[in-house]
């Protein structure tokens, strides 16, 4: 039989002011195990906790109820109470009277009654605790960073130079990600390479860091402190080792028709090329879509010139294992594809673009050398419509019902990098609401306005029609003035909404991180945790968990930094002892919980079982303590109710309800 | 029921998910002949304003294309509340529905066919 000792807390007014808290104390003494019960102002004070650990010693008390506020906020509190006063911290359960009963209570009498009610639940429970102990798991002291971005990169530096090894992991042939195709940035208009390029160079040259670049994660396994992952290396078709980055070899490829992805398709690209001159690695690929020499044997240019005998065309994929104690994910954005959007004759109109477009066009390595051109005639536009919200914002299924939250700032930037470079343009700009929250940055915008004589309009564009001249008449809502307007335009922008980059849907799968139904990685906690994800060791940094500009995913990426070296610095980790376990005799093998499993926690092994002298092979659930977090989804899906929750056994949740309906 | 929940009933339409884009407006081809805009048949309704609503020119002059119930991106459907507002005025007049025989004489010059097609498509049900 237990000795159970309940504390009962006014939590200064918020409790006792809705709850008969004496009263409380006074029913609990009646219950069965209870032989103290006490009522306090404040539980949770040194005060009130000197208490518990008197009445401890005083009545050799083996549980404890805490009939306070949530768990969520005090439970931890009083069980390192409970240890400290040699109690099993697991013998402790919390009544939550203040948030599921106080506060949402008026009438006394009633809110006392559940209280008690509620008191009751948790003794019953406490009479079948037993003591559990926290197991030990290891820390692998290396960090993988998947998505090479400016978040990729900014996080894995911050962790390298705390003295960690991390490793980059990223999919296309070069790290830099969407910032090394800007061309300034917003809010101070600073080259966006120039600012890029020194941090991809220092990542590079960082003696923690190891970067794989044309490279993706193939496979996930163990848990935080302790995963191993595969990542394939794509076949470059270039030895890394041998290669110079002369770049002759782009030069004389005769395959130059591929899109170019980095131009977003404005130009072509040769077969084996860098996406960009200032790449990192300066090592080419060879598209072995595109390359002649992979589609029918002959060619073998570019393994002539190159003097460094680097080419290599037998080379395969490789498979690289390696043990990471923590998992950033950095895999960033894309624009949504705009077939859905026909009013805006997108794919009718090469003069149509969007921003992600004009920042190619604008920057002086892009496809037009940063001159400002229709790609449809090469002509100077005179008159710019910039579209906002193009996708954002929409309930419907055409876009997505989120703020992009970046257009805003980027199409100011836009009109008013345009406007200063050629002052003849008009520049006109559709909006529904101008959003500008940041430092500096509503002042920004309003210097397009009354500097620069960007001319915004408060209404969307309802079509874009291309002219037998070349023209694009574009018509609009003036909301202000109450009219539709009518704009003969030489150039459309549209400020394209962001989605997570594909193939993120994977890679949480993997991870077991949960994501949004817009695809954007779910934090812990939006406010408190906003850097992890739910899953123990996986961190989240940049766009990947939300739309955010650069400032805002530095600060993100810095924060998840923070967050692994506090993993990695850690020797040991201590694992949650309230995980599941099946009972061997109960277990028939069905594999229904492995399915439910949200974690991966369950395999199946074969093992002797003596059921009542009968010795037999059988097939039974095992569940790994590391990872499995308790969540109990196995122990109501198991149809022979072999799976139980130590701390939250059938048998003790029933002996609650039991309790409750008494 | 007031006048403001009946709109809302007969068109399904709630005018509290409008946003005040101005993309309805911006895609109407009947804009120029109007005299409350499509955007404001969702004010209208969200200010309670149906007097003004129903006593409306756009309301026969709106082709009932739905073009702005495609085009709105947060599927407030005003081209509705113009058909709701029409349903109402019809009502009031007597009757909730017309036969195909009684519409030929309410025809007026400048009605525009199609609003006879989303008439029959309303009082078919
Ligand atoms: C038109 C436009 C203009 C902008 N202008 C500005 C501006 O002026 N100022 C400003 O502050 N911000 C601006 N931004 C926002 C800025 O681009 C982002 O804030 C920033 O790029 C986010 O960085 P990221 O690392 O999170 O994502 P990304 O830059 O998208 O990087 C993600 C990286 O992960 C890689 N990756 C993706 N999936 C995988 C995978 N499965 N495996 C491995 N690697 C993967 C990608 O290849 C990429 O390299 C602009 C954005 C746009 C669209
Ligand atoms: S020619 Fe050879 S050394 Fe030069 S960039 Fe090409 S592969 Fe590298
Ligand atoms: S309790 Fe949850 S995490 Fe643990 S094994 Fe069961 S389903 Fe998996
Ligand atoms: S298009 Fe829709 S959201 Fe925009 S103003 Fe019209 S009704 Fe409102
Ligand atoms: S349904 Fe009427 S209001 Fe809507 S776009 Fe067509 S004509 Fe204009």
């Amino acid at each position: 039989m237990q000795r159970i000792g309940v504390f009962v807390c006014h939590c200064g007014s918020n409790i006792a002011a809705t709850v008969d808290v004496k009263k409380v104390a006074e029913m609990a003494r009646l219950e069965p195990g209870v032989v103290f019960a006490d009522d306090y102002q404040y539980m949770c004070s040194e005060a009130g906790q000197a208490k518990i650990g008197a009445a401890i010693k005083e009545y050799n008390l083996t549980g404890l109820v805490v009939c306070s506020c949530s768990p969520r906020m005090h439970e931890a509190t009083f069980r390192k109470c409970a240890e400290r006063y040699g109690l099993n911290p697991y013998m402790v359960e919390i009544a939550n009277i203040r948030e599921h009963c106080s506060w949402i209570h008026k009438d006394m009498e009633e809110a006392t009654q559940k209280a008690v009610i509620l008191a009751r639940a948790a003794i019953a429970k406490v009479n079948l605790n037993a003591p559990l102990q926290a197991g030990e798991s290891r820390v692998t002291k290396r960090a993988l960073v998947i998505g090479g971005g400016i978040a990729g990169i900014q996080t894995a530096l911050d962790i390298a130079d705390a003295g960690y090894e991390v490793d980059i992991v990223e999919k296309t042939p070069s790290i830099g990600g969407r910032m090394s195709q800007l061309d300034k940035t917003f809010p101070t208009l600073d080259c966006s390479a120039c600012i890029l390029t020194p941090k991809m160079v220092d990542a590079a040259g960082h003696e923690k860091i190891k970067i794989y670049t044309y490279s993706e994660v193939e496979k996930v396994s163990g848990f935080v402190g302790d995963f191993t992952v595969d990542i394939r290396k794509k076949a470059r078709s270039v030895d890394e080792a041998k290669c110079t980055g002369c770049g002759v070899c782009q030069e004389k490829c005769p395959s130059k028709k591929t899109p170019s992805e980095f131009n977003r398709g404005l130009n072509n690209r040769s077969a084996i090329y860098t996406p960009f001159a200032q790449a990192i690695p300066n090592v080419p690929v060879i598209d072995r879509e595109a390359c002649i020499k992979f589609k029918t044997g002959k060619c073998g240019v570019c393994e002539k010139v190159c003097q460094a005998g680097a080419i290599n065309y037998a080379q395969e994929d490789e498979i690289i294992t390696e043990k990471y104690g923590a998992i950033v994910v950095a895999t960033g954005f894309d624009t949504i594809k705009l077939d859905k959007y026909d009013e805006y004759a997108y794919s009718q109109s090469k003069d149509v673009i969007t921003s992600l477009e004009l920042e190619r066009i604008m920057n002086a390595a892009g496809p037009t050398k940063g001159h400002l051109e229709r790609l449809s005639d090469g002509k100077a536009p005179k008159e710019i419509v910039f579209v906002q919200c193009v996708g954002s914002r929409c309930s419907d299924e055409r876009g997505k019902p989120y703020c992009s939250k970046i257009c805003c700032m980027y199409t100011a930037k836009h009109a008013m990098l345009i406007r200063d470079k050629y002052p003849d343009v008009n520049v006109t700009v559709f909006y529904i609401d101008v959003r500008t929250p940041g430092k500096n940055f509503d002042e920004f915008y309003r210097r397009a306005v009354e500097e620069y004589g960007v001319n915004y309009i408060k209404g969307q564009v309802g079509k874009v029609a291309p002219q037998p001249d070349g023209s694009l008449l574009v018509q609009g809502s003036d909301l202000i003035d109450n009219k539709q307007i009518k704009i003969k335009a030489d150039m459309v922008v549209l400020a394209t909404a962001i989605e997570p980059n594909q193939g993120v849907r994977n890679i949480a799968t993997m991870l077991t991180a949960s994501i949004d139904t817009n695809n954007f990685l779910t934090e812990a906690h939006p406010k408190l945790r906003p850097v992890e994800s739910p899953t123990a060791g996986v961190f989240l940094s940049g766009v990947c968990q939300g739309p955010k500009d650069i400032p805002e995913t530095v600060s993100q990426a810095g924060a998840a930094a923070v967050k692994v070296i506090g993993l990695l610095a850690k020797d040991k980790l201590t694992t949650n002892p309230c995980t599941a376990q099946a009972d061997e005799l109960l277990c028939n093998g069905c594999s229904n919980c492995a399915k439910v499993c949200p974690y991966g926690a369950i395999t199946y092994e074969t093992r002797q079982v003596n059921d009542h002298g009968i010795r037999e092979d059988r097939r039974i659930a095992v569940v790994n303590k590391a990872l499995c977090q308790g969540c109990g989804a196995c122990t109501v899906t198991c149809p022979s109710g072999a799976m139980d929750l130590q701390g939250f056994s059938n048998r003790q949740l029933i002996a609650e309800v039991d309790a409750i309906c008494r | 029921m007031n006048a403001k929940e009946q709109v809302q009933q007969i068109s399904g339409v709630n005018p509290y998910k409008c946003m005040k884009c101005g993309k309805c407006s911006a895609t109407c081809p009947a804009y120029e002949e109007m005299d409350i805009k499509p955007h404001q048949f969702v004010s209208y309704v969200q200010s309670g304003n149906i007097e003004a609503l129903a006593a409306c020119k756009s309301m026969w002059k709106c082709l009932s294309c739905f073009a702005c119930v495609e085009r709105c991106p947060r599927d407030v459907q005003p081209g509705r509340i113009l058909d709701a507002a029409r349903q109402i005025v019809v009502r009031q007049r007597g009757g909730n529905y017309l036969t195909a025989e009684e519409i030929p004489p309410l025809v007026d010059e400048d009605l525009p066919q199609q609003l006879l097609v989303s008439a029959y498509r309303r009082y078919k049900r």
